[in-house]
C-alpha cells in the first residue's frame, strides 16, 4: 500500500504558467469550494468570524519578487499545491496505508478512514502540500479532483480540476505528463517546464512554466529629460515672477 | 519544527525504557524477585509511558493498530512492530527472573536485539525526513542510540558502563550540532530552487498567501526560542552527559547514580526540544522564513 508504484501508467498532473498568472487566488477558492463539498471529509474553517481565522487549503497562491541586476524586478505569482510526485516521500512515510499513489493514474490520494493523524506525511512532503485539518484531525491534500475528472454525471468541459476550471487567466492545465504527444507535455517542452526542489528527489509531476522574458525597450533616459526644478526666470518673467511672490 | 511535548517525552521515556531492557537482555545485570521486578518494571513502564506518550500526538489515536501493517515501507510502522515484539520476546525472560529466579538468555538476548532495534527505528523516523536537512544525516541515529542506552545504563546502575556511554553521546551530541548547523546550505534548496526562479535573480517574498497562520507554519515554520539554542546546548551537553559522568566518577554510591539519572533526562529533555526546535523543515522558503 504504502510503497510506490513502480510505474504509473499515466502521469495525470497540473502544469502552471507563472507568465500567466495574475494572482486573483480563484484557483484557491474554488478548491476549497468543490472540496468541501465533495469527496472526503469537508475542509475546516477554524474561528472564521474571529481574530485569528485560519483553514485547511490544498492551493495557496504565494506572491513572490525576483530583483533582477540589469532589468526591473518582477513580480511573480505562484500557486502552490500537490505536485504528485513520482518519487512522493510522503507516501512512504505513512504507518497505517493510508496515503497512497494510485498505479493507474499516479494520483497521491489519503483514505481518510485509515489516517491516524500522526503528521508524518506532512513533515515528508518539502513542499507544504498536506495539512492537518483542524477539526477532522485526518490529513488533507489535493485530489487532482479525482471525483471530477471521471464524473460522467458532469458536462465534458467541466471533467478537469477545479482550479483548471475556474483559472480566468488560463494559467493553469491539467493532463497526461506521460504522453509526450499531450497538450501538456508539448507545453512543458516549448516553454521549458520546471520541477520544483529538483534537489530534494521526489521527481514532481507537475510542471512550472518560467515567466517568459520581458520586452526591453530602446527607451532613452526619460527621468533626465523631466526637469521639475526649472532654472529662475529672468527679465520681465522674472520681475512678474517675484512680484506675484511677494503678494 | 514544533517540539511536540508528547514527542519530546515519548522519545526520552521510552529511549530510556528499551535502553535498560537492552542490558536487562543481554544479562549484564541478572536481577532476581523484587530487584527484577523492579527494574523489569522500570522498562516496561517508561517503554509504555512512552509509547502511551506518542498516542496523543495523534488525530485519531482508536485507529492506531493500523500503524502495525505498513512495516515494509514506513520506519514509524516499523517502530511499532519493533516496540511491540520487543515487549512481547522479553516478557518470558522477565518473567523467568523475577517469579522463579531463573534468566532465560535466548528470550533475553532475542528482547534486547529487537529493544536495540527499536531504539534505532524512533531515531530513523526523523533521519529519514530530507524535507529537514538537519535530521537527515547519520549523525542523528547516534544521539538516539547512545542517550538511550547510557540511560538504560544509568537505570541499571552500571557505573562503568554509564560512564563510557555518557562520553560517547557528549561526542554524538556535539557531532550532530556540529554537522547540523552546516545541512541546510548542503541540501542545497533555497528560495530560488523552491520557486524555480533563482536562475532569473535574487527571489523574496512579497505576499504571503495568507495573511494569518496556518498547520504548516504551526507544525514547520517554529522559529520561537531558537536565539537561545546555544545556551540549550550547553545546558544539554552539561546536564545531558558531563555532569553525570563527573557524578559517577566522583562516587559508586546509588546516590550519586540516581542524581546522575535525574540530570541526564532533565538534559536531554533539553536536547530532545532542541533537536525539534533547531530543524529547519524547507517549506519554509515559501513563506520567506527557515
Amino acid at each position: 500500500m504504502t510503497s510506490l508504484p513502480e510505474t504509473t501508467n499515466r502521469k495525470l498532473g497540473l502544469v502552471i504558467d507563472l507568465d500567466t498568472c495574475v494572482g486573483c487566488h480563484a484557483c484557491v477558492i474554488s478548491c476549497k469550494g468543490w472540496n468541501t463539498e465533495n469527496y472526503g471529509a469537508p475542509l475546516a474553517d477554524l474561528d472564521a468570524y474571529g481574530a485569528e481565522p485560519e483553514g485547511t487549503f490544498f492551493n495557496r497562491v504565494h506572491s513572490f519578487e525576483v530583483a533582477r541586476d540589469a532589468a526591473p524586478p518582477m513580480v511573480v505569482h505562484f500557486p502552490k499545491s500537490c505536485l504528485h510526485c513520482d518519487d512522493a516521500p510522503c507516501v512512504t512515510v505513512c504507518p497505517t496505508g493510508a496515503s497512497y499513489k494510485r498505479a493507474e493514474d499516479g494520483i497521491v490520494l489519503v483514505n481518510e478512514d485509515a489516517c491516524i493523524g500522526c503528521g508524518l506525511c506532512a513533515w515528508a512532503c518539502p513542499y507544504g502540500a498536506r495539512e492537518m485539518d483542524g477539526a477532522e484531525r485526518v490529513m488533507k491534500k489535493c485530489t487532482l479532483c479525482v471525483d471530477r475528472i471521471y464524473n460522467d454525471n458532469l458536462p465534458e468541459e467541466d471533467r478537469e480540476p477545479a482550479c483548471v476550471r475556474t483559472c480566468p487567466a488560463g494559467a493553469r492545465h491539467f493532463g497526461d505528463l506521460a504522453d509526450p504527444g499531450s497538450a501538456v507535455s508539448r507545453l512543458v517542452a516549448e516553454r521549458g517546464g520546471m520541477d520544483l526542489m529538483p534537489e530534494q528527489g521526489t521527481k514532481p509531476v507537475n510542471k512550472y512554466l518560467p515567466p517568459r522574458g520581458r520586452d526591453t525597450l530602446a527607451v532613452p533616459d526619460l527621468a533626465s529629460r523631466c526637469d521639475p526644478a526649472p532654472e529662475a526666470a529672468t527679465g520681465f518673467l522674472g520681475w512678474l515672477d517675484r512680484a506675484l511672490e511677494r503678494l | 519544527m514544533h517540539p511536540a511535548p508528547s514527542l519530546i517525552l515519548f522519545t526520552v521515556l521510552s529511549g530510556a525504557g528499551f535502553g535498560l531492557l537492552v542490558w536487562l537482555g543481554l544479562g549484564l545485570r541478572a536481577p532476581t524477585g523484587g530487584v527484577a521486578f523492579v527494574l523489569f518494571g522500570l522498562g516496561y513502564g517508561l517503554a509504555g509511558a512512552g509509547l502511551m506518550a506518542s498516542a496523543f500526538h495523534l488525530g485519531h489515536p482508536e485507529r492506531a493498530l493500523l500503524a502495525f501493517t505498513q512495516w515494509r515501507s514506513s520506519w514509524l510502522s516499523r517502530e511499532a512492530v519493533l516496540a511491540a515484539a520487543t515487549l512481547a520476546a522479553m516478557a518470558p525472560h522477565a518473567a523467568a527472573s523475577t517469579f522463579a529466579a531463573t534468566a532465560l538468555p535466548v528470550f533475553g538476548w532475542l528482547g534486547a536485539v529487537l529493544a536495540l532495534a527499536t531504539i534505532l527505528a524512533t531515531a530513523m523516523i526523523y533521519t529519514q525526513i530530507r524535507a529537514v536537512p538537519r535530521w537527515h544525516h547519520w549523525s542523528t541515529p547516534p544521539v538516539f542510540l547512545l542517550a538511550a542506552l547510557a540511560g538504560g545504563a544509568l537505570l541499571a546502575g552500571q557505573r562503568t558502563l554509564a560512564l563510557a556511554l555518557l562520553a560517547g553521546l557528549a561526542a554524538a551530541m556535539v557531532a550532530h550540532w556540529a554537522f547540523g548547523d552546516r545541512r541546510f546550505a548542503q541540501a542545497g534548496s533555497d528560495m530560488g530552487t523552491a520557486t524555480g526562479l533563482g536562475g532569473l535573480g535574487r527571489v523574496r517574498l512579497l505576499e504571503p498567501p495568507h495573511s494569518g497562520r496556518n498547520y504548516l507554519l504551526r507544525e514547520m515554520v517554529h522559529v520561537v526560542g531558537r536565539k537561545h539554542a546555544h545556551k540549550l546546548r550547553l545546558i544539554a551537553l552539561v546536564l545531558g552527559a558531563l555532569l553525570p559522568a563527573l557524578l559517577l566518577l566522583l562516587s559508586a554510591g546509588y546516590v550519586a547514580i540516581t542524581l546522575a539519572l535525574v540530570l541526564h533526562i532533565a538534559g536531554l529533555l533539553a536536547q530532545r526540544w532542541l533537536f525539534f526546535a533547531e530543524a529547519e523543515h524547507v517549506v519554509g522558503l515559501y513563506y520567506g522564513q527557515r
